[in-house]
């Protein structure tokens, strides 16, 4: 078995690439804000709860969704062996500020809870499982930049312990306006369900996301 | 695929400071849920909860750390828990090379405590600010890497409250598939202003002792802690002549997909997650010996992780309890301390009651046990959900 | 009454972030969980914040809010019928 990239999306300086093309780039560059918002209505995306989210769950939310744009993995692969596996650098410190300002002062002691789901990074793969109907292994690790052995190793796992069929997986990062995600739609090659092995398949190894995350990011 | 076992442990939570501690309490019935004390809370006298009765500075001397003020309560706990399993399933057999025995640990509040104390100190002075360093998740673990001289594999996982768990699968895949001889599993969180003020905003913190599993539930207590396990493969285990405390014959995680924090009305993810554990490990429903339950005490949860126990082992529910009311929730630790709760299980062949339970969930066909039980334990499932719907459950079997 | 049920679904536009919503596309009457505007059990603890927030009014239980804000309407009425 080997496990290839069928798919990669970035975001990162507002602009966001697939598989190394551009998909949509926003020449304001007016802070992150601005630009996710403006690229979920580029892709429009109708999905509300997107505006309750924090800016990390956003981000990592809109690359899953753009990521999979025209394809159909629910229909390709039973839903619990669809998986998402994320690796995240500052954790949801932006919201954990924002909640934490609110807790702080005895007379303005207003905390909101909507602030405090999101103070768990998981939260985010939770919103992607959510809209995609993935049921499978998902998880986030902490670590300090894009680490190509560290998604290689955890993704390559779970696949070679039977428990997933396809996963998405990667690196989403945000820091008030400083963000980047790159996350790759992984499959087995030769598996059924998949379309046929072609020339194109990229091979899923560390080597290849450290250069595509440098290209890219 | 080769076999996982477990051949040590450390634990420290609210009812006590190591493994024969926390056996006592559980046979004693004795819990440790009270006032607040340690942490500085305006909701002190309110809200109670499960917290470690030491404070850093006692904490640090129990570690060996002789500069106290720079570790926070997270790292602490993990270093004690840490090294006792250490200690338990490694140095008392004399293995001193540790070259490919790696750490897979876990928290979700990481060095807050740290950090709600001096967060405004640090634009002020330079005097906290070697704290900064200390805030983020994976900064316990390099401290418990360095205090054991560790050099191998260093991985934080951070999937809320079933973070535990997951440190646990991962570890035991490291071992499968030989990328470590001997895995650290397990997971530290302290107490923080930061998760009391975000669960009492969810209103799901009773104020009161908490009663999982009870028709008048009322919320969780949160508790605090931090316990390890040293996972390996059998063959490795037997070539040290180890005692082996059981073994991993089973785990699954599992997204629930419906909400950040609720559960689904059927408990779905909670189900694929026993379901899958269960049949990675070969056994059927029936030959589980006992749940020990998620039971957090909130509405939500143990409606639906009965609902789902009910879908996998009806007609013949095991027995079942939730060993929250001992510790509170220890969040990203919760899974971990009761894995050890079940090796315990299964070591003693004792059920632990499930405290305060009075009446049974109108929904469920069972009732968790109420008092400590003699019974044949040869299997164990042990769960932990998660915001996120981030859901594990581990299957442990007497070896 | 009508305004304060006008400001209330400013407020809540706000809070719940309806990013796509104007005041005008609430209607007073319509169920604001389930069917109506979809919202969810962390919006209604959200509801309960704003309601002590703006309003100085505390709900202890959870559970009383699925009356309290069943609609715009029934939110205004509580709230007229509950401030200091």
């Amino acid at each position: 078995m080997s496990l290839v990239i069928r798919k990669y999306c970035s975001i990162v300086n507002a602009c966001i690439n697939v598989d190394g093309k551009t998909a949509f780039s926003d020449p304001e560059q007016d802070g992150f804000k601005k630009f996710i918002r403006a690229a979920y209505r580029h892709f429009e995306t109708d999905y509300p709860k997107f505006f309750k989210m924090d800016s990390l769950s956003k981000l990592g939310f809109l690359s899953v969704e753009v990521l999979l744009k025209g394809e159909s993995i629910s229909g390709k692969y039973p839903i619990e062996k669809t998986g998402i596996i994320l690796t995240n650098g500052s954790s949801s410190l932006q919201v954990d500020e924002k909640h934490w300002d609110t807790i702080r002062n005895r007379e303005q002691y207003f905390p909101s809870p909507s602030n405090f789901v999101y103070t768990l990074p998981n939260i985010m793969a939770g919103e992607a499982a959510i809209r995609h109907e993935f049921r499978g292994e998902n998880t986030v690790l902490i670590s300090e930049g894009f680490d190509a052995e560290l998604i290689f190793n955890i993704t390559d796992l779970a696949f070679k312990t039977g428990s997933l069929e396809s996963c998405i997986c990667g690196w989403v990062e945000q820091y008030e306006d400083n963000y980047e995600s790159l996350l790759f739609l992984v499959e087995q090659s030769g598996h059924e369900n998949m379309v046929e092995k072609s020339e194109e398949d990229v091979i899923f190894e560390p080597s290849t996301l450290l250069k595509i995350y440098k290209q890219e990011l | 695929m080769g076999r996982v076992v477990v051949t040590g442990m450390g634990i420290i939570t609210a009812i006590g400071n190591n493994v024969a501690e926390n056996f006592d309490s559980l046979i004693s019935c004795k819990h440790g849920v009270g006032p607040i004390s340690y942490l500085e809370t305006s909701h002190k006298g309110e809200i109670p909860a499960a917290e470690i009765k030491l404070s850093n500075a006692e904490l640090a001397a129990r570690s060996g750390i002789t500069e106290p003020d720079f570790y926070t309560r997270t790292t602490l706990f993990g270093l004690i828990a840490a090294q006792q399993a250490f200690d338990s399933g490694i140095s008392r057999y004399d293995i001193k090379d540790n070259k490919r025995t790696a750490l897979v640990s876990s928290t979700t509040v990481g060095g807050m405590d740290k950090t709600e104390k001096y967060y405004h100190d640090y634009l002020e002075s330079d005097r906290y600010s070697r704290f900064v360093q200390t805030h983020n998740c994976s900064d316990s673990s390099m401290k418990i890497c360095d205090h054991l001289g560790l050099r191998h594999t260093n991985i934080t996982i951070s999937t809320a409250c079933s973070s535990s768990l997951n440190a646990i699968m991962f570890g035991a895949r490291l071992i499968r598939h030989g990328l470590a001889d001997r895995v650290i599993a397990g997971g530290t969180d302290a107490l923080s202003k930061f998760t009391l003020n975000g669960f009492n905003t969810l209103m799901i913190l009773d104020h009161e002792h908490c009663r999982p599993m009870d028709a008048g539930r009322k919320g969780l207590n949160l508790g605090e802690g931090a316990a390890y396990i040293v996972l390996e493969s059998a063959e490795e285990a037997s070539k040290h002549n180890k005692e082996i405390l059981c073994e991993l014959s089973g785990y699954a995680n599992a997204n629930d997909a419906y909400h950040q924090t609720a559960s689904s009305p059927d408990g779905f993810g909670p189900y694929l997650a026993m379901k899958g554990a269960l049949d990675m490990s070969g056994l059927k429903a029936d030959q589980i010996s006992y749940i020990n339950a998620h039971g957090t005490g909130t509405d939500n949860n143990d409606l639906t992780e009965g609902l789902a126990i009910d879908k996998i082992f009806a007609p013949n529910i095991p027995p079942v309890s939730s060993t929250k009311p001992y510790t509170g929730h220890t969040l990203a630790a919760a899974g971990v301390v009761e894995t050890i709760f079940s090796i315990l299980a299964i070591k003693h062949q004792l059920l632990f009651p499930n405290l305060n339970f009075r009446q049974r969930i109108e929904e469920h066909n069972f009732e968790p046990i109420k008092n400590l039980q003699e019974a044949e334990i040869n299997h164990v499932v042990t769960n932990s959900f998660g915001f996120g719907g981030n859901d594990s459950s581990l299957v442990l079997s007497k070896y | 009454m009508e305004e304060l049920i006008k400001k209330l679904k400013v407020e809540i536009i706000e809070v719940l972030n309806l990013e796509e919503m104007e005041p005008g596309d609430i209607d007073s009457d319509a169920a604001l969980f389930g069917e109506g505007l979809g919202l969810d059990s962390i919006d209604a603890l959200e509801l309960i914040v704003l309601l002590e927030k703006n309003y100085g009014i505390k709900i202890e239980d959870p559970k009383d809010g699925r009356k309290i804000f069943f609609s715009i309407r029934t939110m205004a009425e509580f709230i007229t019928e509950n401030q200091k």
